[in-house]
């Protein structure tokens, strides 16, 4: 159902703005791996896997 | 010039070409109906224009100075993807059922068709565009420069007094002229462009792809080796967020503002909205345009930190794309980075100034020229020529802008920095649009006066500032305030410091916009025709009922199969035989169905369940969604209205039906009353007539026989007195009855002792009783029995009963009983006899009006009136008591009755 899959967007929208800003990002800020701060590797992670449920939630079958 | 240089220019030349070629086939094929580019991913990849010149070489830059500062850019549209299929859907749903061709178009559409709307739009969008322009031309001008200074022949052009930019923005002028101007097409569309620059952003981000594998592969050891290296080279810190030299509310303002501006700006709303084809392309795009913003920045930072690590300086760092292949000996490298940055600047300045110059056309100058009557405009055929020529200055002018920023602003500045300038400027149609598709209530005047005043705080607050950047205003300006006031500082308004200057901007202009329009929408009244826009805009699912609109989607079978779904089997299968009877054929199910049927089944519909649920159903049938929760939740509702509706019909004809029983009840009751009323009458009469009978004859005797002897004259006036005493007795029974019956009885009512009572009737009795030599049994206790009544009345009752009683015992022998019970509640009043009894079946009678009881004695002359017990019965009963017959102990009847105990007499409460 196309409203379904609607609420379940802007609910992924949502939940990416609180994954990708503050205060999420002042939590991963603290972590350092390797000497490196795993702040870029956080955001690309979790832009990467939003765009995934995204792509999961438009293109799975039966929803239309 | 240097080999590279000259190779530059002329596979620059030839990509150009190629562009060209492409536009005109795209172009070509779109006139013959076989689009090429009606597909989501050419979409997805025209939307990728998104991506400039900024990304290709600023965001390098960014990286280079502030780590992950780059992104927020990216993360804001990947937002705003997510929200296509609701938000974006809605605008492209209006913008096609309106024709709409640009921003201006739909912000002057929403706002009552106003021009000064439009206007303001297209001189904002241009304003906003200048910046934009220019950060290109930068970045094209320094890549040329890069080449050439790397050839050593720079000092050629120096020499010959060239302006690299000037001639880069010449030569874009030219290019973009020819390409965006070619033909004007009434829907605005540009199927070719589109091609041209889905094309480009296939370049762009293979040309990038390239340079990230190159630094991170070819001059490093792969990602890992390159963090070490980086690490080592203490640059470890810039990655955390400390890094990127913003706060928390810079980094959600930037990414709120780049996701608005992924609609604004003038060119995405051109490629979103405008060139797009198919709604339903939008929904793969939602996740693929995120999916090439994300693969276009996954070298941004490796390339940046292998540029710092490799000796070069942060400032250096928006050009290391292209200086990093090129300081590293790969020339041909280096030249397809630089057809990457020229690709990625080509489609922003194409698309962009096309978007401009419509509008500016549209929306500004051909509206002014249709309006000065002495042109005579109006009248003329073609104005092809003259559109054209306003489209082409009006590119010239975005460009020339862009040069003259970019000489006099722009090269203080980095290119990130221009183009959030034109970002914060852009989105000043976030409040009119977004509140103009969800707020019926946003008028003309609030969409000027916010978009207005946002336009001047933007102005004041971030393009002032750039000029005193570049030294064209003094710096006290922005240090000290105008004259000194601290508090009008640009960029630390009214005191809110410690802000980036681009989120300070957008916070203050967003909220004096936003303010603004809703005030001034709430404070003055819009015009009618505003009003109907407002509808049309915000209601647009709903005002587009006309079915024309799904002519060509739907299949027959489909519109049967609803049909048989909501109509049933028989009430379709007659639809479907009048349909054919129409044709002259049956219909096959895979046929397109035209409007007419459509129409027609939704009439059959709307006749079954209603005109905005049969639009539903047939919207899913036809566009093949499925019906949403809110169509749903609209066939709820309205079958919900019909059902209470016909719940209250109902309801009202139960009323009805309960009234007419009441009424035939009530009538049945009157023609009941009427037929005891006649009854009583003839009874009365009757009763009536007995003594006057014996009175009239007895005194005729005494009146015809005056001599008869003083003994018989003595036992006929008894006689007649008696008779008269019945008489008297029998009318004033009458009374009572009628006086109980119709409630005008005045009743003295009081609490009393029952028992008292009792022996009062017994002691009225004792007269009767010896007279007809009965034996009275009294049983009454000492114990106050407290009721409330009317003590006469109940006297009454018992001296009826007990003079009843006396009547039907046997003589001599004659016993009666009374006696005073106290049972649950209630008081029970006992008259026993030792008479013949009441037979079952006339125990009810008894107590009907004028019901004579007969026995025995009924020999001798009655002397009751028949209406004693009915009198009694209707006492007791106003008192809340019960009166009936029973079987005696004494062998007789029993005639009992109750009254309730008087709960608050205080005897009780002791």
């Amino acid at each position: 159902m196309l409203e379904r899959r609607l609420a379940r967007l802007v609910a992924l929208a949502l939940t990416a703005l609180v994954l990708l800003n503050f205060p999420t990002l002042a939590l991963v800020d603290r972590a350092v791996l390797g000497g490196v701060p795993i702040l870029p590797f956080y955001l690309f992670a979790v832009w990467g896997a939003v765009i995934g449920l995204a792509a999961w939630l438009i293109e799975r079958p039966g929803e239309d | 010039m240097g080999a590279l240089a000259t190779a530059a220019v002329l596979v620059s030349l030839l990509y150009l070409g190629l562009l060209f070629a492409l536009a005109s086939w795209g172009d070509r094929r779109a006139e013959r109906g076989r689009s090429v580019i009606a597909n989501p991913y050419v979409y997805t990849l025209s939307l990728a224009v998104y991506c400039t010149a900024w990304t290709y070489f600023g965001s390098v830059g960014v990286a280079a100075a502030q780590g992950v500062g780059f992104l927020p850019v990216y993360l804001g549209p990947t937002l705003l993807a997510f929200l296509f299929v609701g938000f974006v859907r809605k605008i492209l749903v209006i913008a096609k059922a309106y024709g709409i061709t640009s921003i201006a178009d739909f912000a002057s559409a929403r706002y009552g068709k106003s021009g000064t709307v439009a206007g303001l739009v297209t001189i904002v969008a241009l304003v906003g565009s200048i910046p934009y322009i220019s950060l290109q031309l930068k970045a094209v001008a320094t890549g040329i420069g890069l080449l050439i200074a790397h050839d050593g022949s720079g000092a050629v052009l120096s020499g010959l007094g060239a302006d690299t930019a000037l001639i880069v923005t010449l030569l874009l002028a030219a290019f973009s002229i020819l390409f965006g101007t070619r033909h004007i097409d009434a829907t605005e569309h540009h199927q070719g462009m589109v091609l041209a620059i889905a094309f480009e952003s296939i370049v762009k981000l293979v040309c990038f792809l390239a340079v990230g594998v190159f630094v991170t592969w070819g001059l490093f050891g792969g990602p890992f080796d390159l963090l070490d290296r980086a690490r080592e080279a203490g640059l470890g810190d810039r990655l955390g967020f400390a890094g990127t030299r913003l706060t928390a509310a810079d980094w959600f303002v930037l990414t709120l503002l780049s996701g608005l501006a992924a609609l604004l700006l003038p060119r995405q709303f051109q490629v979103v909205v405008i060139e797009n084809l198919e709604i339903g392309h939008v929904k793969r795009a939602s996740w693929l345009f995120p999916l090439y913003l994300l693969v276009i920045n996954l070298f941004v930072l490796p390339i940046a930190l292998g540029g710092l690590i490799l000796g070069g300086s942060t400032r250096e760092a928006d050009s290391f794309v292209l200086a990093l292949p090129l300081v590293h000996g790969q020339g041909w490298l280096a030249l397809l980075a630089f057809l990457g940055g020229l690709s990625a600047a080509t489609a922003m300045v194409i698309v962009e100034t096309v978007a401009v110059s419509t509008m500016i056309s549209n929306d500004l100058v051909m509206p002014i020229l249709l309006r000065v009557g002495a042109l005579g405009l109006a009248n003329k055929p073609d104005l092809t020529r003259l559109i054209l020529g306003v489209r082409r200055a009006g590119i010239l002018l975005a460009l020339l802008g862009g040069y003259l920023f970019f000489h006099g602003v722009g090269e203080a500045m980095g290119l990130v920095s221009i183009g959030y300038i034109a970002f914060a400027g852009v989105a000043q149609f976030a409040p009119l649009l977004v509140l103009g598709i969800a707020w019926k209530g946003a008028n003309r005047n609030g969409a000027v006066a916010g978009l207005l005043a946002g336009f001047l705080v933007w102005l004041y607050t971030l393009v002032l500032p750039s000029f005193v950047t570049a030294g064209m205003l003094p710096g006290s300006l922005v240090a000290e305030g105008p004259f000194g006031f601290d508090l009008l500082r640009p960029t630390a308004l009214f005191g809110l410091s410690g802000l980036n200057p681009v989120s300070h901007c957008a916070i203050w202009s967003l909220a004096v916009n936003t303010g603004l329009l809703v005030l001034v929408s709430l404070l003055t009244r819009p015009s009618d025709l505003e009003r109907l826009q407002a509808i049309l805009f915000v209601d647009v699912e709903q005002s587009r009922r006309t079915p024309r609109l799904w002519r060509g989607e739907a299949r027959a079978g489909a519109l049967q199969e609803l049909l048989v779904r909501f109509l049933g089997r028989p009430a379709a299968d007659a639809v479907w035989r009048t349909e054919a009877a129409r044709r002259g054929r049956p219909l096959e199910p895979d046929e397109a169905a035209d409007a007419g049927l459509v129409e027609r089944a939704e009439r059959q519909l709307a006749r079954a369940i209603g005109a905005a649920s049969a639009r539903a159903v047939i919207a899913s049938a036809v566009r093949g969604e499925t019906v949403g929760p809110d169509a749903l939740m609209e066939i709820l509702d309205e079958t919900q209205k019909v059902l209470e509706y016909s719940r209250r019909l109902e309801q009202k004809s139960n009323e009805l039906e309960a009234a007419t029983a009441e009424l035939r009840r009530a009538n049945e009751r009157l023609q009941e009353l009427d037929r005891l009323k006649d009854d009583f009458l003839a009874t009365v009469s009757h009763e009536l007539r007995t003594p006057l009978t014996s009175i009239r004859s007895f005194s005729e005797i005494l009146l015809d026989n005056p001599d008869l002897d003083a003994e018989e004259r003595a036992h006929f006036l008894r006689i007649i007195t008696s008779e008269s005493e019945r008489l008297t007795r029998l009318i004033n029974d009458v009374l009572d009855l009628s006086k109980i019956e119709s409630g005008r009885m005045d009743w003295q009512v009081a609490p009393a002792d029952l028992g008292e009572i009792v022996r009062a009737a017994v002691r009225a009795a004792e007269g009767i009783l010896t007279e007809r030599a009965v034996a009275l049994e009294v049983a009454i206790p000492a114990e106050p029995a407290p009721v409330v009544c009317d003590r006469d009345r109940v006297v009454q009752v018992v001296l009826n009963l007990l003079s009843n009683a006396s009547k039907f015992v046997p003589k001599p022998g004659g016993r009666v009983r009374i006696e005073l019970l106290r049972k649950d509640g209630v008081f029970e009043v006992r008259v026993e006899d030792n008479g013949p009894g009441v037979p079952p079946a006339q125990r009810e009678v008894v107590f009907e009006k004028f019901h004579q009881l007969t026995g025995d004695l009924n020999t001798q002359k009655p002397t009751g009136t028949g209406l004693g017990l009915t009198i009694s019965r209707q006492i007791v009963e106003r008192f809340g008591g019960r009166i009936w017959v029973e079987d005696s102990n004494l062998g007789g009847a029993a005639l009992c009755f109750t009254l309730p105990i008087d709960e608050a007499a205080p005897a009780l409460a002791a």
